[in-house]
């Protein structure tokens, strides 16, 4: 199994989950979060004086997979959250070690 | 034309039982309807309550322009204000301002409303007279108490000791407002200067109320100093943005409502000036707000709008004073001066290190004072405080009313600035008037008051 995290714009959330849900995928969790990266940030004023906004806000999505899933779910979310402009986010795919569903104890990939 | 009110001092039981003796062969013996004085009592009754409810407006401007983590303090803070000030006023603040027993200086009469006569209409038999009775007067100036005080709350948000904050909004409430009060409408001493055929004039107090809080408002920001982090290692001012524009919007919203009890009320009797003082209100207000999308939009690059909300503010300052006495067009123009002068105010106070969180020394402070010297330019029509027609300015009256007016503005300046001064100071000396900077940064919501303004919903079930 493995943990995939997208971190995406705020607006492009409904399509990934649209795309993912099409492609299968029975459940997510999504963050509300704050962060920079090539992007940078950019200067507002707000009652005549200036500040930084460093931290744009984005929304980042956690999912378990089953292995064989892995490459489909990366494509998916690829292509479901692109712009083509700079600060479209970042995909990473992270090991996980176990996996239990509290309901019923299943564990593994009887839990995805 | 206006139906001129021969006297516009409000007294106790006292002053108008010698008023009504003084000017009988004046009065032509005609008699006022019981109809017309309940008119009179129900409406002020009415704006009396619109202006309460102004406190609810300036709570969430406050709120709203600050920080989530000082949301608990800055609702306390106004609805503690209200509440001593309602019995400040009470015991003390409505004797010292109309009680008929002091000198020029301050009022004296019974305290605690104690012995008065509440419910008869005074001055039945002379038409020019007031018709409040006691206690429509008293909730009528109670309500314009605790907008005096709550002025200077914003001024002084995220940093004040809520301690230290109610004994001031005591202090205020029991003497300082009331003796500017006393001084003007209560007939003392600036009510009794003149400058050739010049009186003062401010209708519903752009000087006694909004600029006696925009002074308090100065004082208590620069003896608190500014928040942590509102000014770089250059000293250049840094933006703290509020967390709330909704809220911030809707208290103006409020306020603008407010005002049509505020500056129609003061008109103290339902006739049919009601609903120029209101027109006159309303347009200034539009004014300005229009005015301070222009100017901030093209000094910053972006309509910004905790900045246009202010200039609404500004704009109603502003006409509160000369509202009974210009025309529907030269309110237009007094909202609109009123809508520039609003945005360099605050950019000069942000660049004198005085941090205004909301704005209230540029909005209440700056444009009061201009609201009052605009009567000196402006006035066309007795405002039953002018006693003469064209005494603006650019109407022929001359210098004089204008020169009246700029009395007026430095003696109640005057006095606000060294009454709260001193207080601020005892404060700062005795109990402190700050927040400890670990408190500050925490957010004032937990360590004062032991409550978060947002708390997680983790409440079992």
């Amino acid at each position: 199994m493995k943990l995939i995290t997208a971190v995406v714009k705020p607006f492009k959330l409904d399509d990934v989950k649209d795309a993912l849900k099409a492609a299968g995928i029975a459940g997510m969790t999504v963050t509300e979060v704050r962060g920079f990266g090539r992007q940078g940030g950019h200067t507002e004023t707000y009652r005549g004086a200036e500040y930084q906004i460093d931290f744009v806000p984005k929304v980042s999505i956690d999912l378990v997979v089953d292995d064989a899933n892995v490459d489909t779910v990366v494509d998916t979310i690829l292509t479901a959250a692109a712009t083509g402009k700079i600060g479209d986010g970042k995909v990473w795919v992270t090991d996980v070690d176990r996996l239990v569903r509290i309901r019923t104890g299943e564990e593994g990939a009887d839990a995805v | 034309m206006r139906n001129k009110r021969a006297l516009r001092i409000i007294s106790g039981l006292g002053g108008a039982a010698a008023i009504v003796a003084i000017v009988p062969s004046i009065a032509h013996a005609q008699e006022v309807s019981e109809t017309q004085a309940i008119l009179d009592n129900i409406w002020v009754f009415i704006a009396g309550c619109l202006v309460f409810f102004m406190q609810a407006g300036f709570a969430l401007v406050e709120a709203g322009l600050t920080r989530a983590k000082n949301v608990v303090n800055i609702f306390a803070k106004n609805l503690s204000d209200a509440l001593i000030g309602v019995l400040a006023f009470f015991a003390c603040g409505y004797a010292f301002a109309f009680g008929s027993g002091g000198g020029k200086l301050i009022g004296s009469g019974p305290y605690f409303l104690n012995g008065e006569d509440l419910t008869t209409f005074p001055g039945m038999d002379d038409p020019t007279a007031l018709h409040l009775t006691v206690a429509t007067t008293f909730f009528f100036q109670v309500v314009f108490a605790a907008t005096a005080v709550t002025i200077a709350s914003g001024a002084m948000a995220e940093r004040t000791k809520f301690s230290a904050y109610l004994i001031f909004s005591a202090i205020m409430t029991a003497f300082i407002y009331p003796v500017v009060v006393h001084w003007t409408w209560g007939g003392g001493l600036i009510k009794q200067m003149n400058i050739g055929d010049a009186v003062y004039s401010d209708f519903a107090g752009s000087g006694i109320v909004h600029m006696t809080g925009g002074i308090a408002a100065l004082m208590g920001a620069a003896f608190l100093g500014p928040r942590i982090g509102k000014y770089g290692p250059d000293g250049k001012p840094r933006a703290i943005p509020g967390h709330n524009i909704p809220f911030a919007i809707l208290g103006v919203f409020i306020l603008w409502l407010g005002w049509f009890g505020f500056n129609p009320g003061s008109e103290l009797f339902a006739d049919a000036f009601v609903m120029t003082v209101a027109l006159n209100t309303m347009l200034a207000a539009a004014a300005a707000g229009v005015v301070t999308t222009i100017v901030i939009w093209a000094k910053a690059g972006k309509p910004d709008l905790a900045m246009i909300g202010n200039g609404v503010l500004a704009g109603l300052v502003a006409i509160t004073a000369p509202c009974g006495a210009v025309t529907p067009m030269m309110s237009v123009v007094i909202g609109a001066i009123a809508g520039v002068l609003v945005v360099y105010s605050v950019f000069f106070f942000d660049k004198v290190h005085i941090d205004d969180p909301v704005g209230a020394v540029s909005v209440h402070g700056v444009c009061g004072a201009w609201g009052v010297l605009s009567v000196g330019l402006f006035a066309k029509y007795d405002d039953a405080f002018l006693g003469r027609e064209d005494a603006g300015l650019f109407y022929g009256g001359g210098i004089d009313q204008l020169a009246m007016q700029l009395v007026m503005v430095l003696v109640i300046a005057a006095w606000v600035a060294a009454t709260t001064a001193a207080a601020f100071f005892i404060l700062k000396k005795t109990i402190g008037l700050r927040v400890t900077a670990e408190e500050e940064m925490q957010g004032l919501d937990i360590l004062e008051h032991g409550l978060a303004g947002y708390a997680p919903d983790m409440a079992h079930t």
